[in-house]
C-alpha cells in the first residue's frame, strides 16, 4: 500500500507489496492473470489486487479438503496454541493492519486502531475455545438401560466463507476464526473492495503454525466467485455474511445452490430478502461456531 | 538376560540460577519476613542444601492477605475477563519458555526424575494456564449457574509431590475466575514456586494479586484460620485435610480438598498382559510413587495373578534408579528423609504382618533419600499396606476370583480418589465404571491427566474437583447460593 508521501524530495521510494491470494499455504497469483484496482475511501489507488477466478475457488476446496483430515484430528489444544499464536503474529502486524483498515473503512487512526484491537483480542476468544467446545456442547445423555451414550461435537468439513463486506478486518475475523476454531477448514472470499485486511491476515497465518490449507482467501469479485463455492459438491457448509452489500449477490440464489449437496448455510443477517451486515463490535455468541458442528453420539453397553 | 548399560546422560543444572535466600513474595515483590524464621531446602539426591527460605509467621500471611484483598478490591477485581485471561495466556507462554528452567530446579528440589519433570510437570503446568485463559472471559458458557463470580481471597496450600503442576491447577482456575490468591508451597519444595513469582513479575500481573509465602504447617494454619480469607484449596494428606475442614467448620469459608488415595488397579483375566504391566509399572513406580492418585494395590483376577507378578517382576528389574538429573532415569529420589521414614515403618509392619516382600534389588546411591520399588505379594485386605497410604515406590498385590469380588476389594477403602481397569472387553469397563467409588477412572491406561478433565475424589480423598469446567465451579459463586 503507497504512503503517499512520494512528494517529499528527500522521501525514500517505497517497495510496494503486491497482492496475492493465499491457496494451500502459498501465495498464487490467481491463475486467470487478472487484477483489480482497490482503492481508499475517497477513490485514491491503493492497490492491484489479484481477481480470483472460478478455477482458484476449486484448487481453494482441493487444499481445505487436504488440509481438513490433520486439522480436525489435531488435539483441540494443539489447535487453541496454534489459534493463539495467529494473535500474537497479528499483534506484530497491527500497524500494517491499522493502516490498512484505516485506508480500506475510511476511519481515524483511532478508531483503526480500536477496530484492530478488537479483531484480536475476538481471534484470542475464539482460540480459547477450541478446548471448551466438547464441554459446552457435548456430554453424557442419561438413556434409559445400561449404556454408556455420549455425544460430542465435530467439525462438518470444509466451509465456505463469504467475508463481510464492510468490515474487512473485524468483520472477516469474526466470520473465520468460528469456523476453524472447532477443526473446520475454510474457502475465504474476501471483501470484494476492502481485501487488503485479508491478505495482510493470510501472511499472518502463513507465518503462524496454522497447516497450509487451513484457511484459504481469494479476493476478487464476490458475485463472480460465490456461486461456485455455493455449488461445489466438495464444500460442506457456507457462511453467507458477505452477501450483504455485495454488488449483484443474492443470498437466496447461493442458498438454492447450496441446497444440491445439503450444505449448512448461515444465512446473512437482516428481514426477509434483504441482507445486511451486523455490528461486528458487538460481543459474539457461539452461533458462528455450532452453524458448522455435527453432534456425534456414542452408544456402548455397559455390563459384567 | 544380559543388562545394556547406559552411560550416564545428565541434564545440566546450569540453567537454573539460585539465589541463597529467598523471601516472601508479597503485593508483586520479594519482602523480608516480619518476624518468621528461615529453613534450608535440600536436593533429596543428594542432601546438598539448595537454599535458604522464609518460613512465614502469622504476621507475613496477614500482610499477603492484605495484599490480595487490595488486589482483589483494585485493578484485578475490576478487570475483565478477556484482560485477565490475557495474563494467564502471557503466564503459559512464559512457563513454555522457561520450561528447561522449571524442569530442572523441580527436579533438584523434588528429587523426581528430569525426564518425568520436563515431560510431565512442566508441560502441564502450562497447559493448565492455557486452557484456563481461555474460560476467564467465557465463564457464562460454563454452565456454573448465573452470573458467576469470584470469591474474593483465596488460600491455597499444596503438597511437595508436585510442586509447580499443583501450583498450576491452584492458581490457573483461581486467577481465571477471577479471585487473587494467597499460595504456600510445601515446605520441603518451595523453589519452583518461588521461580514462577519471578514469571508472575515478568507477566506485569498486577500486584497482590498472586502472593507466595512459604513456610511449614504454622504457616499453612494461619492461611487456614485467617478471617479474611474467603475460600481455602488444599491439597496434601487426608489428615490434615481433616484438620482444614474442622477448622473451618462454622465460618463462611468454602472448600476444595483434594487429598489421598489408596487406588485399586484391577486387571482381568482378559487383558492385554504386557501393556497392563506397563500400566501397573506406571501406576505406583510413576514419581516414586509420590502421587495421590497412584496405583497402589494390584487387584488381579487369581488365574493369571502367577502370571502377571512374573512378568512384573521382569519389568521391574530394567528400571534405572538414580540420578534424577539423568535423562534415562525411571525413579529418583524419596522427597524427604521424613517420607523415607513412612516408607520404611509401612513396608517394616508389611513384613510383619505376613506379606511377601520382594524388590528389584538395584544398587542406590550413597547419599540422598533412595528406597528400591518394592512388591508385597500375598497381601491382605486388614494389612496396614493395602488399608493406608504408603505415598512410596511399594505395590501390594491382592487377587479376586469375579468382577464382583474385584468391586468389592477396591471400594474397600475409606478413600475414593482413583482406580484402573484394565480389560478388553468395553461393556465391562463401563460396567466397573459404574460400580467403582471413585472420582476418576482409567480405562486401559493410567495416571492420565489434562486440563480438560475433572480430578479429585469421592469419601476421604476429598471434596471438589480441579478441571475442566466442574474445576471452576469451586472458585465461584452465583447468585442463587450467593
Amino acid at each position: 500500500m503507497p504512503t503517499n508521501q512520494r512528494t517529499a524530495t528527500d522521501a525514500r521510494v517505497d517497495v510496494r507489496k503486491t497482492y496475492k491470494l493465499y491457496i494451500g499455504g502459498k501465495f498464487p497469483r490467481s491463475e486467470s492473470g487478472r487484477s483489480y484496482e482497490v482503492v481508499d475511501g475517497r477513490g485514491r489507488f491503493l492497490a492491484n489486487a489479484s481477481q480470483g477466478s472460478r478455477k482458484d475457488a476449486r484448487d481453494a476446496v482441493v487444499a481445505a479438503r487436504a488440509a481438513f483430515p490433520k486439522w480436525a484430528g489435531a488435539t483441540a489444544y494443539n489447535r487453541g496454541q496454534v489459534l493463539y499464536r495467529v494473535a500474537e503474529v497479528m499483534e506484530g502486524r497491527r500497524a500494517q493492519f491499522v493502516a490498512e483498515v484505516r485506508a480500506g473503512e475510511g476511519l481515524t487512526e483511532r478508531r483503526a486502531e480500536a477496530v484492530v484491537d478488537a479483531a484480536i483480542d475476538r481471534w484470542v476468544w475464539y482460540a480459547g475455545w477450541t478446548d471448551k467446545l466438547a464441554q459446552v456442547l457435548g456430554g453424557l445423555n442419561p438413556v434409559a438401560g445400561p449404556y454408556f451414550d455420549i455425544s460430542a461435537p465435530e467439525p462438518t468439513g470444509v466451509v465456505g466463507v463469504l467475508a463481510p463486506q464492510r468490515s474487512s478486518l473485524l468483520g472477516l475475523i469474526s466470520v473465520v476464526a468460528p469456523v476453524i476454531a472447532s477443526g473446520n477448514t475454510a474457502v475465504v472470499l474476501a471483501s470484494e473492495l476492502r481485501p487488503l485486511p485479508a491478505v495482510t491476515l493470510s501472511e499472518a497465518l502463513a507465518t503462524s503454525d496454522v497447516p497450509g490449507g487451513v484457511v484459504n482467501i481469494i479476493t476478487g469479485r464476490t458475485a463472480e466467485v460465490a456461486p461456485w463455492v455455493a455449488s461445489h459438491r466438495d464444500v460442506n457448509a457456507i457462511d453467507l455474511a458477505g452477501a450483504a452489500d455485495a454488488d449483484g449477490v443474492v443470498w437466496g440464489d447461493l442458498e438454492l445452490a447450496a441446497a444440491e449437496n445439503l450444505k449448512r448455510v448461515l444465512r446473512p443477517a437482516g428481514e426477509g430478502v434483504e441482507a445486511v451486515e451486523p455490528d461486528w463490535t458487538r460481543t459474539p455468541d457461539l452461533s458462528r461456531i455450532t452453524a458448522f458442528l455435527e453432534t456425534k453420539t456414542v452408544w456402548h453397553p455397559k455390563g459384567r | 538376560m544380559a543388562k545394556f548399560e547406559y552411560a550416564p546422560a545428565p541434564e545440566s543444572r546450569a540453567v537454573v540460577d539460585l539465589a541463597p535466600s529467598y523471601g516472601l513474595f508479597i503485593n508483586g515483590e520479594f519482602t523480608e519476613s516480619q518476624g518468621g524464621s528461615a529453613f534450608k531446602t535440600v536436593n533429596p539426591a543428594t542432601e546438598e542444601v539448595l537454599s535458604e527460605v522464609t518460613d512465614a509467621s502469622a504476621a507475613d500471611v496477614d500482610r499477603a492477605v492484605a495484599a490480595a484483598r487490595r488486589a482483589y478490591n483494585g485493578a484485578w477485581g475490576r478487570m475483565s475477563g478477556a484482560d485477565r485471561g490475557k495474563y494467564l495466556f502471557r503466564i503459559a507462554r512464559i512457563l513454555q519458555e522457561r520450561a528447561r528452567e522449571f524442569a530442572v530446579l523441580e527436579t533438584l528440589d523434588n528429587g523426581k526424575p528430569i525426564k518425568e519433570s520436563r515431560d510431565v510437570d512442566v508441560p502441564l503446568a502450562a497447559a493448565h494456564f492455557f486452557y484456563h485463559a481461555g474460560w476467564a472471559d467465557k465463564l457464562e458458557y460454563a454452565g456454573l449457574g448465573t452470573n458467576p463470580r469470584a470469591h474474593g481471597v483465596v488460600g491455597q496450600v499444596i503438597p511437595w509431590n508436585f510442586p509447580l503442576l499443583m501450583l498450576a491447577w491452584k492458581i490457573a482456575p483461581a486467577l481465571a475466575t477471577g479471585n487473587t490468591v494467597v499460595l504456600k508451597p510445601a515446605e520441603t519444595t518451595p523453589l519452583t514456586a518461588l521461580l514462577f513469582a519471578d514469571v508472575v513479575q515478568q507477566a506485569d500481573l498486577p500486584p497482590g494479586v498472586v502472593n507466595i509465602v512459604t513456610g511449614a504447617g504454622a504457616t499453612g494454619q494461619a492461611i487456614v484460620d485467617h478471617p479474611d480469607i474467603d475460600k481455602l484449596a488444599f491439597t496434601g494428606s487426608t489428615g490434615v485435610g481433616k484438620m482444614i475442614a474442622r477448622s473451618i467448620a462454622g465460618t463462611r469459608k468454602k472448600a476444595t480438598l483434594e487429598l489421598g488415595g489408596k487406588a485399586a488397579n484391577i486387571i482381568f483375566e482378559d487383558a492385554a498382559i504386557d501393556q497392563a504391566v506397563e500400566g501397573i509399572v506406571n501406576g505406583i513406580f510413576f514419581n516414586q510413587g509420590h502421587v495421590c492418585c497412584a496405583g497402589s494395590r494390584l487387584l488381579v483376577q487369581e488365574n493369571i495373578a502367577a502370571d502377571v507378578e512374573r512378568r512384573l517382576k521382569r519389568r521391574l528389574e530394567t528400571l534405572r534408579v538414580g540420578d534424577p538429573l539423568d535423562k534415562n532415569t525411571d525413579v529418583g529420589a524419596i522427597n524427604s528423609k521424613a517420607q523415607l521414614s513412612r516408607i520404611t515403618e509401612l513396608t517394616d509392619a508389611g513384613e510383619a504382618e505376613g506379606a511377601e516382600r520382594w524388590d528389584n534389588g538395584c544398587e542406590l546411591p550413597a547419599k540422598g533419600f533412595w528406597f528400591r520399588p518394592t512388591v508385597f505379594t500375598g497381601v491382605s485386605q486388614t494389612h496396614r499396606i493395602a488399608q493406608e497410604e504408603i505415598f512410596g515406590p511399594v505395590l501390594s498385590v491382592l487377587t479376586f476370583r469375579t468382577p464382583q469380588e474385584a468391586v468389592a476389594k477396591a471400594n474397600n477403602t475409606p478413600y475414593g480418589l482413583s482406580a484402573g481397569v484394565w480389560t478388553e472387553k468395553g461393556s465391562r469397563i463401563l460396567w466397573m465404571a459404574d460400580q467403582l467409588r471413585a472420582g476418576v477412572v482409567w480405562a486401559n491406561t493410567f495416571n492420565k491427566f489434562d486440563p480438560t478433565s475433572p480430578f479429585g475424589g469421592y469419601k476421604e480423598s476429598g471434596y471438589g474437583r480441579e478441571g475442566g469446567r466442574h474445576g471452576l465451579s469451586a472458585y465461584v459463586t452465583t447468585e442463587s447460593n450467593g
